[in-house]
């Protein structure tokens, strides 16, 4: 499959360390004389094994819809599918204007989406953006030396585009749970599906938050306008350097003058289907994690932004020529690590708190294991302990 | 049971409960099921053994090449009684048997030295020679009454791991 193949090499930057989340060695070392039963019992070794097999060492995962209804959404024309391709399509929808009933009022349909409500959306927001830099440059150039005033000011006009932004596709937002609140040492994470996450949550907390740099005027807007309530930029190939990425968020978080921090730990848009592996860099902060779980609703829009299929533009201008956008927001109860966690449980917890939310499926982290082997170097290594006490037993004579 | 449906009807449970002795529950039986669909990602109604190396900590245990010669290919009846020999519920018996049943490659119910050798050899790797695998091995079978050339059958098995504790119970998450 050279599509898959293809493909790899843009994997490879969003694939986690797998040697972190496989388990450590934990054989108990019996002691005494080599006899031949020591030798015949690899009980312990099936036992990973038989584990293994069973999921039983592997955190459970929770799957919220059951296997039989999962199991009928499958893609139709890929043969060999596995589950985390599959996070990254988008179903086209089935065509339902076949018939000579429905195929007038679509005509219609599409009359009406095109010649009246882009129009009037698109005059909205344009005078949004009218309004906001007419407000927006007066008070970045003048106010600069009442710094306070001027941030507050910059924080309620970022949320009064957003809200622009958001009437121009008629987006029909519920918000569920307290509003979050700006505090130090917490972040927010969130399942992420297009850009206009951000844009969704930023019409109602001004959230300073972590991305790739982009090109054009999303580029633009990022150096500018969101550097304004506090956006940490960084590129993807140039990923390797995590500490810098890792310690700008710690001095993000520690200040009390920031705006709160949202990551989207999945590191990539997803559709809304499905969750896949949370990054560790958010969990690892030492702060309490507030996670947001949003789900849109498909009726209205596929709200999927497939970052290699569509440029941003186009996304908008899909999102503009639909009838709405309609999805919910969840915040929910803030989580701490819990004593003896690991950071990547502690990301999974939440990943399961988010999924369970949302009502969306977690992939199961192997998916990832389709474009990389655990290296045998974990085998050798349990060899190698096994072999040591043999050996060391061998010489208690 | 076909292979083509996902459904899992009550009879099925019942008749995959019988086939293993009554070793999982049926809620058990439900959450194996969906493991099995898990792994099974063409739905071909059996396990391949790429599938099974899809599960890291399978792929990483020395044993795995043994262990899905004896699983590869098998539908979603006789994986469940392959594993129950991990039940807790299994019987010091049973899982003497399944033991026996790893070092007997080519399952002619005797295991001679180079079996022993092959399964040492699969935990150890490269960190004993060769030479000195065969050393301790010939030195605890004679220790314990044999001799290299021994044909070593279930019984023996039974004598020699029969009363030491075989922890291999592997707890099936029940939703």
């Amino acid at each position: 499959m050279s599509k898959v193949n293809s493909s790899n090499m843009e994997l490879e930057l969003y694939r986690p360390n797998i040697e972190d989340y496989l388990p450590t060695d934990s054989i108990q070392e019996p002691l005494g004389k080599l006899k031949l039963r020591d030798l015949l019992d690899i009980s312990p070794t099936l036992r990973e094994a038989g584990g293994a097999i069973v999921d039983a060492i592997e955190r459970k995962l929770s799957i919220f819809f059951s296997v039989y209804v999962g199991r009928l959404r499958v893609i139709s024309n890929l043969d060999s599918e596995d589950s985390f391709t599959r996070c990254f399509k988008s179903n086209p929808p089935e065509t339902w204007n076949w018939n000579v009933y429905l195929f007038p009022l679509w005509c219609l349909g599409v009359v009406v989406r095109y010649g009246i409500l882009f129009p009037v959306r698109a005059l909205i927001l344009t005078s949004g953006w009218i309004i906001f830099l007419s407000c927006y440059i007066p008070v970045h150039l003048l106010l600069k030396g009442h710094d306070k005033l001027r941030k507050k000011l910059e924080r309620a006009l970022v949320e009064l585009i957003c809200s622009f932004f958001v009437a121009s596709w008629t987006g029909v937002v519920k918000y569920h749970g307290p509003r979050p609140c700006a505090r130090p040492k917490q972040v927010f994470v969130a399942n992420h599906t297009s850009m206009i996450d951000f844009i969704i949550l930023e019409q109602t907390t001004a959230f300073a938050v972590i991305m790739q740099k982009h090109p054009g005027w999303v580029g633009l807007l990022q150096k500018t306008i969101l550097e304004s309530v506090g956006c940490i930029l960084f590129n993807r190939s140039e990923a390797k350097d995590r500490e810098i990425v890792s310690r700008k968020l710690r001095e993000h978080v520690e200040g009390a003058e920031n705006n709160p921090l949202l990551i989207f730990p999945e590191g990539t848009c997803v559709n809304n289907n499905y969750t896949v592996m949370f990054k560790k860099g958010a969990f690892e902060l030492g702060s309490t994690v507030c996670p947001i779980a949003i789900k849109y609703n498909k009726i209205f829009v596929d709200a999927f932004w497939n970052s290699k299929k569509q440029s941003f533009t186009t996304h908008l201008l899909q999102l503009m020529t639909s009838w709405a956008v309609v999805c919910d927001v969840w915040y929910l109860e803030p989580q701490n690590m819990k004593p003896g966690e690991t950071p990547i449980e502690f990301a999974e917890r939440v990943r399961e708190i988010i999924s369970a939310r949302a009502g969306i499926k977690m992939v199961p982290w192997d998916g990832f294991l389709k474009y990389s082997r655990p290296s045998p170097k974990h085998r050798e290594r349990k060899q190698q302990a096994f072999a040591e006490s043999v050996l060391r037993r061998l010489e208690d004579k | 049971m076909g292979n083509t449906s996902s459904m899992l009807t009550q009879y099925d449970i019942e008749e995959v409960e019988e086939h293993c002795n009554n070793t999982f529950s049926q809620q058990e039986i439900v959450s194996l099921y969906q493991r099995f669909c898990q792994l099974d990602r063409n739905s071909g109604g059996f396990i391949s053994a790429d599938e099974f190396l899809s599960v890291p900590e399978f792929a990483v245990n020395p044993l795995s090449q043994r262990l899905f010669r004896m699983v590869d290919g098998l539908n979603f009846k006789e994986f469940v009684a392959f594993l129950s020999a991990f039940s807790s519920r299994a019987t010091l018996q049973h899982k003497v048997e399944f033991i026996f049943k790893v070092y007997d490659f080519d399952g002619n119910g005797k295991v001679a030295f180079s079996d022993l050798l092959d399964v040492l050899r699969d935990l150890t790797g490269q960190f004993i020679s060769e030479q000195q695998r065969e050393l301790v091995l010939t030195h605890v079978l004679e220790e314990a009454g044999y001799k290299k050339d021994s044909l070593l059958v279930l019984s023996d098995f039974m004598k020699i791991l029969g009363n030491t504790g075989l922890k291999m119970e592997v707890e099936v998450p029940v939703d």
